[in-house]
């Protein structure tokens, strides 16, 4: 059997090769070297690798943010954390409007090789400003890629990826992922930037997930199954540039698309994703698609709020069956497990 | 370090290159917002001069002058304010996004405040590679209001970095005075003191004493001995966009620009140089007309240059990577 490594172990594993191999590689975040190396992903790294190239930084996420574009047009090829994406926010005047658009605006010279990790997530209480999920955003900005891995194979994978390409990277990692664990190969390999990954093929019904949303599809087209319908389950892997091929291939198959995403629906990434394929292929489509996703309310932190908040597997089942025109589902059965941490059930390996 | 005759014609060469400018704004060919720099030409000639070739620079909206004195381009830069496909970024950028690469001006843009980390990034990346290299930022007196600011010094200061911070003090944000954004009774410098960074204020018009305050910035920094701000005091003679001037507006009164047009910087050189006889008058008029020759040649070769085309959708990315383990890919 392949080796089975955590979420975190392979983003881990990733980054010390990336460090191993390339000297222009540094990592930069606040607490990145500290006892809990930012969910494990960095744990050990400064002993390994020596803290001038995996660094601790100043709580100033919008000049250090400018720092590493600065240091990445003069060699060095960074790779920076944030805990949170809420508190990226801080330095979206650089992200969006410099690492953006600096290859373009100088006319194509100069390259920007930035990775910018940062982590987004639910539950626990965290609350309107720890846990938002702002995908969207990044990829309405021409000029960022926006890669979000589902499983530790593609943690690992995107992340080299995501250090090799000449253009800055926002990864965004479900903080519920850190745990869970799957197949990961040893050495140096790439999941390519701009292809997603079929889950689960099936026949009746497309549904395209991102992040923590893709282990939510796959329990849904599980429970689908037992009622004969056969569901096809896309892991979305990169967000922008969207890898439309892919996604209109299934759409086509299966006349059918619900999309799963851990952010907003309104003006989101499923809206995004139905808007495309319904102007692609709209005579392929047997129905209205539909979208599963945050309401339009911020995060609120009691348990019993944030329950009624996140959609889980039973909202795919429900849209699945809107979008196949079968009567609704019996109503989500009571959880054995608390809803505020992650799902036990959802360790993998996958 | 330049001689004084050298620093001279480049003063000449700047102030040159915005007259020009400015003369032909209103033909409406130059199709951008366009911040000039005459009256402010001594503190980037000043402070380049006391760079190596291999060291860089970072600007912001009125960068000409510091472009220019860095070694950049002259007719790329007049193509990017015509929109030419040759302009040195192509026609993407315009007056508020400079670059020439070749000579390590690696970047200006307009966002006030917004290239002074990229500049202590650059510094940092020396560090790292062990590249004895210095890095400097210009930026006006609105910069020091934003956080971004001082949360890059403060970074400098912790980890030493080979960086100049340059504070070119015209005491104008657009209209509004300093009185109407920073509290009464400190200067920038003591702001900047209070922060722990090496800190000189400069007449930023007095070519050769900027240059003298940069040369020792740099070389503390290239020996490892961190950061230094400058606050080189200096006065923008016409509007904040635009080639005309303003004093109509009513935002300064006609006396305040009057005195600072008798401190020009153009002139004190000039006059210097001439009283210490190492240039006569009839040898000035020579290098005025040469330069005014060579910089209507620029602009007559930028303005007939084809527009830019077909590129719109071009270099939004890059199209390469750089694997890790050095296979070709
Ligand atoms: C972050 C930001 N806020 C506001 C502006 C609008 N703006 C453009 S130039 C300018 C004045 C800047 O003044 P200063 O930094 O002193 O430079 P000067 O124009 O005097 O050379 C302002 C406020 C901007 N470009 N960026
Ligand atoms: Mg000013």
């Amino acid at each position: 059997m392949t080796r089975q490594l955590t979420y975190a172990a392979a983003l881990r594993e990733g980054l010390d090769l990336c460090l191993q191999h390339d000297s222009r590689v540094y990592v930069m975040g606040l607490g990145v070297p500290d006892a809990k190396g930012l969910f494990g992903s960095t744990l050990d790294l400064a002993r390994v690798h020596g803290s001038t190239r995996v660094r601790d930084m100043p709580t100033a996420e919008n000049a250090m943010t400018g720092v590493a574009l600065g240091s990445a047009l003069v060699g060095m090829r960074p790779v920076l954390t944030h805990q949170r994406v809420d508190f990226a926010l801080l330095a979206v005047e650089q992200m969006v409007n410099q690492v953006a658009k600096w290859h373009y605006m100088f006319g194509g010279q100069q390259p920007v090789p930035l990775v910018i990790r940062m982590v987004i997530g639910r539950g626990w209480g965290q609350g309107p400003q720890h846990a938002q999920s702002l995908q969207a955003w990044f990829a309405h900005v021409p000029g960022l890629k926006v890669v979000m891995p589902a499983t530790p194979y593609d943690a690992k994978g995107l992340l080299i990826a995501s250090v090799e390409d000449d253009n800055p990277v926002i990864s965004l990692e479900h903080r519920w992922l850190y745990g869970v664990s799957g197949p990961v190969p040893e050495g140096v390999y790439r999941t390519p930037i701009q292809q997603a990954r079929i889950a689960r093929s099936g026949n009746d019904v497309t549904v395209v997930a991102t992040s923590y949303m893709v282990l939510e599809a796959l329990r849904a087209a599980d429970e689908l199954a037992l009622r004969g319908v056969s569901c096809e389950v896309i892991d979305l892997r990169t967000v922008a540039p969207l890898d439309e091929a892919t996604l209109l291939e299934s759409c086509r198959k299966t006349g059918r698309l619900v999309v799963a995403d851990t952010g907003a629906t309104s003006f989101g990434v499923g809206a995004e994703i139905v808007a495309r394929s319904t102007e692609r292929c709209f005579s392929d489509l047997r129905a209205a698609p539909a979208r599963v996703g945050l309401p339009d309310c911020p995060a609120p932190s009691a348990p019993s709020l944030a329950a009624e908040y996140y959609p889980r597997s039973h909202a795919i089942v429900q849209a699945c069956h809107r979008v196949l025109g079968l009567p609704a589902p019996a109503p989500e059965a009571a959880s054995s497990h608390p809803l505020d941490v992650p799902d036990p059930d959802f360790t993998g390996p996958f | 370090m330049k001689r004084d005759r050298e620093l001279l014609y480049d003063l000449l060469v700047v102030r040159s290159v915005e007259q020009e400018i400015a003369r032909r704004y209103s033909e409406q060919q130059m199709r951008c917002p366009t911040h000039l720099c005459i009256g402010q030409e001594a503190t980037a000639v000043g402070v380049c001069a006391a760079l190596r070739p291999e060291d860089v620079v970072f600007s912001g909206h009125r960068s000409h002058g510091h472009y220019l004195a860095k070694g950049g381009d002259l007719t790329a830069m007049l193509a990017e304010l015509y929109g030419r496909g040759s302009g040195c970024s192509a026609g993407k950028g315009g007056s508020m996004h400079l670059v020439d690469l070749s000579v390590g001006f690696l970047g200006a843009v307009p966002i006030v405040g917004s290239t002074i980390p990229m500049a202590v990034g650059a510094a940092l990346g020396f560090l790292l590679q062990k590249l004895p290299r210095v890095s400097v930022v210009f930026f006006g007196d609105a910069a020091v209001e934003e956080g971004v600011t001082w949360e890059s010094i403060d970074f400098a200061l912790l980890e030493r970095l080979p960086v100049v911070f340059v504070c070119e003090n015209n005491l104008y944000s657009v209209q509004t005075p300093l009185s109407a954004r920073q509290p009464a009774g400190r200067t920038i410098a003591q702001v900047a003191a209070g922060h722990g960074v090496e800190t000189e204020s400069v007449d930023g018009n007095d070519v050769f004493a900027v240059q003298r305050a940069a040369r020792a910035a740099v070389d503390r920094a290239r020996a490892g001995g961190g950061p230094t701000f400058l606050e080189l005091a200096t006065y923008r003679h016409l509007e904040h966009v635009g080639p005309n001037e303003d004093v109509s507006l009513g935002y300064r009164s006609a006396e305040e620009v009057e005195a600072w047009r008798a401190r020009c910087p153009v002139e004190h050189a000039t006059r210097v140089l001439l009283e210490r006889g190492e240039l006569d008058a009839s040898e000035l008029d020579e290098l005025r007309r040469r330069i005014l020759r060579d910089v209507r040649h620029a602009l007559e070769l930028a303005r007939d240059a084809p527009e830019a085309q077909g590129s719109l959708l071009s270099d939004v990315f890059a199209s390469t990577v750089s694997p890790i383990d050095g296979d070709q890919r």
